[in-house]
């Protein structure tokens, strides 16, 4: 059949449409895996090596302050007659006495302080505390301060200008004058409500200890809402949110599903490097006296206490002074290290 | 550039108002009162005392009351320390903690800077590693960890040195290192950073070519430009140091404005409160304006508008 000059059929043969071979198939097959943003992150992670080991330390400060607590002979608030003032791994008269009629008595590491009270699982407890602080705090600072940042740089406009202002002042007030403030004038409230049957946990916690985490939160979320503000700005104008828009997606969901899980990275880092931040001021708080309620132990009303005995018993000043310092330290490294994996644009 | 700082002057005026009223109206909510501690005084005493000093007028009259002194220059007399005026109180602790805390700037940018630009010359050696392990560590270690530690080893333990008071210069020398510590850290952390940032540039590679020497292009084209970060976080850093560190004035009892700020907080010191804290954000404003002014007077493409 003779085909018309101007068409545009194509001469088809029928080995065109045979099965592809080997040798073919191969140019597809995908080489490596696709890397996930976890994966990608971790992986950079695994190769900084300060990073691993601080978070390795932090882990095995963890399990110091959340779980030996738990099998040690003594507990943090138990008075042992006859034992105060110990040295390090001294024994009382009594012990002695005992140890003599073949009993075994645990050894007080750390010494014990002049109530008669072991300094090790003391020290133990003010970490835990410390980091009960710090983790909580944070948490509570991530959920405002993102959701926050997010509303405001999302609406702009008058939202966002009267939202900002209010961070700035927040910013502008001495935050001691705040956090004094606060914590006075959440004591009383918070009292009430721990004699209501259902708010008894408060009483559990320590009203003092509730009142930290409150403070911390109205205060420390502002960096927090900043951080996140200047990223949903430049995320906002992305094509996937028009997208989105255009599928009749709601406000509120564009910034649950699309905005914060693309600021992933930067909550990551700035979560990391505001704990260490919370635990320094609560240790602060607490050596100024304002910190959790006695007998439950902070790193820093330890290291406060061992102050007024520095002359006669240094050695209860040494160990709480090195464990705040290390977790600091260590939470602050891992933090740069988490910087550099998942947020590489922040890197300096 | 006057027009400029006129500005800057009219909202940091603003500013300070704003702080004054939150801190006013913040002070109030707390329960307690300045005189409900004293136990020996009888009820109507206290209300005397109350009814002397104002606070038994309604809340937002004692506002205007003390807006309107305050703008006239009379913040009021301290209702715990009698008949002390609170200017008269500021004016005795201020310097006291200023000089310790200007000894205290003067010696983190002497010892941060250098040592910054040190550790950026020469990056990924022994010595870089080692500065920013010292700084590092320099920043996560508290206060008051440095000051006890400082006071136990050479205080206590060598002797070398005094521990308590400002009586001489070697009085100074604790509170100063330790109020120092921090800031001389971050100060070397930055200078590093940015000094690296800045010799990564084209118009430093425009100076090798040139045949510049190293050290001129070092101190005429690198740090003018790498000093700009760290002019930023001395404005703030500057306005803390100088009104005094409650933590180091407690540890080696110095009679500073830090320690009565703290302690007007706990007795209900309204008038003192008050006052501290505008002064402090007076203070902590202007530094910000004039390190704005400063900016603009090292890097000259920077428009002040």
């Amino acid at each position: 059949m003779k085909k018309n000059p101007l068409t545009l059929q194509r001469n088809w043969n029928p080995d065109d449409f045979l099965p592809a071979s080997e040798e073919e198939k191969e140019s597809l097959v995908i080489m490596r895996e696709s890397v996930s943003f976890w994966k990608d992150g971790f992986r950079r992670l695994k190769k900084n090596k300060v990073a691993m080991v601080s978070l390795v330390v932090i882990i095995v400060i963890m399990i110091i302050s959340f779980i030996v607590p738990m099998f040690y002979p003594y507990t943090y608030e138990q008075q042992i007659r006859g034992s105060e003032n110990l040295r390090p791994m001294a024994y009382s008269v009594k012990e002695l006495e005992r140890i003599d009629a073949g009993e075994k008595v645990f050894p007080h590491i750390l010494g014990t302080d002049k109530l008669g009270r072991d300094y090790a699982v003391r020290v133990m407890m003010g970490s835990r505390i410390s980091l009960l602080v710090g983790l909580i705090a944070t948490g509570i600072i991530l959920i405002i301060g993102s959701v926050y940042g997010a509303v405001s740089a999302f609406f702009g406009g008058k939202t966002d200008m009267v939202m900002m202002r209010i961070v700035d002042i927040i910013y502008t007030i001495p935050d001691i004058l705040l956090i004094v403030l606060l914590s006075f004038a959440l004591k009383a409230p918070l009292n009430s409500l721990a004699a209501v049957p259902a708010f008894k946990w408060i009483q559990v916690v320590g009203v003092n200890l509730i009142s930290i985490f409150i403070v911390f939160a109205l205060l420390y979320w502002v960096g927090m809402a900043r951080m996140v503000r200047s990223q949903v700005l430049m995320l906002k104008e992305s094509e996937y949110v028009t997208a989105a828009r255009a599928l009749g997606a709601s406000n509120a969901r564009i910034i649950r599903k699309h905005l914060l899980t693309n600021c992933i990275g930067t909550l990551i880092v700035t979560t990391t490097l505001q704990i260490p931040s919370s635990i320094f001021t609560e240790s602060f708080l607490s050596f100024l006296g304002l910190g959790v309620a006695v007998p439950l132990p902070s790193l820093g009303s330890l290291a406060s206490t061992a102050i007024n005995g520095l002359n006669t018993y240094p050695y209860l000043l040494f160990a709480p002074a090195l464990l705040i310092s290390l977790i600091i330290l260590s939470f602050n490294l891992l933090g740069d290290g988490l910087r550099d994996a998942f947020d590489p644009k922040l890197k300096h | 550039m006057i027009k400029y700082i006129l500005k800057r002057l009219l909202l940091a005026a603003v500013t300070i108002f704003v702080v004054g009223t939150l801190t006013f109206f913040l002070m109030n909510m707390v329960p307690g009162g300045p005189f409900l501690s004293e136990k020996a005084i009888s009820p109507q005493a206290q209300a005397a005392l109350e009814a002397k000093y104002g606070l038994d007028k309604p809340l937002f009259q004692q506002y205007l009351t003390y807006i309107s002194d305050a703008v006239h220059g009379d913040f009021g007399e301290s209702l715990k320390q009698r008949g002390r005026t609170v200017s008269g109180i500021i004016s005795s602790k201020f310097p006291v903690s200023a000089r310790v805390g200007g000894c205290a700037i003067l010696l983190s940018l002497l010892v941060g800077i250098p040592l910054g630009c040190f550790a950026a010359l020469h990056r990924g050696k022994v010595l870089d590693s080692f500065i920013s392990v010292i700084s590092t560590c320099g920043i996560a270690v508290p206060s008051f960890v440095i000051c006890t530690l400082l006071m136990y080893f050479l205080g206590l333990r060598l002797k070398l040195l005094p521990t308590l008071g400002l009586a001489s210069w070697k009085h100074y020398i604790m509170p100063v290192v330790s109020l120092s510590f921090y800031p001389t850290a971050y100060i070397m952390r930055l200078m590093r950073s940015s000094l690296l940032d800045v010799l990564g540039q084209d118009y430093i590679r425009t100076t090798k070519a040139k045949g510049v020497s190293q050290f001129m292009s070092l101190f005429k084209h690198a740090l003018r430009n790498a000093v700009l970060p760290v002019i930023t976080y001395i404005g703030p850093m500057a306005a803390y140091t100088l009104t005094g560190s409650f933590v180091v004035e407690k540890i080696f009892t110095i009679p500073g404005l830090g320690g009565e700020f703290v302690g007007s907080i706990g007795s209900r010191d309204y008038t003192v409160i008050m006052g501290t804290t505008i002064f402090l954000a007076t203070i902590m404003v202007f530094m910000n304006v004039a390190v704005d002014i400063v900016y603009k007077l090292v890097d000259p493409r920077i428009k002040l508008k």
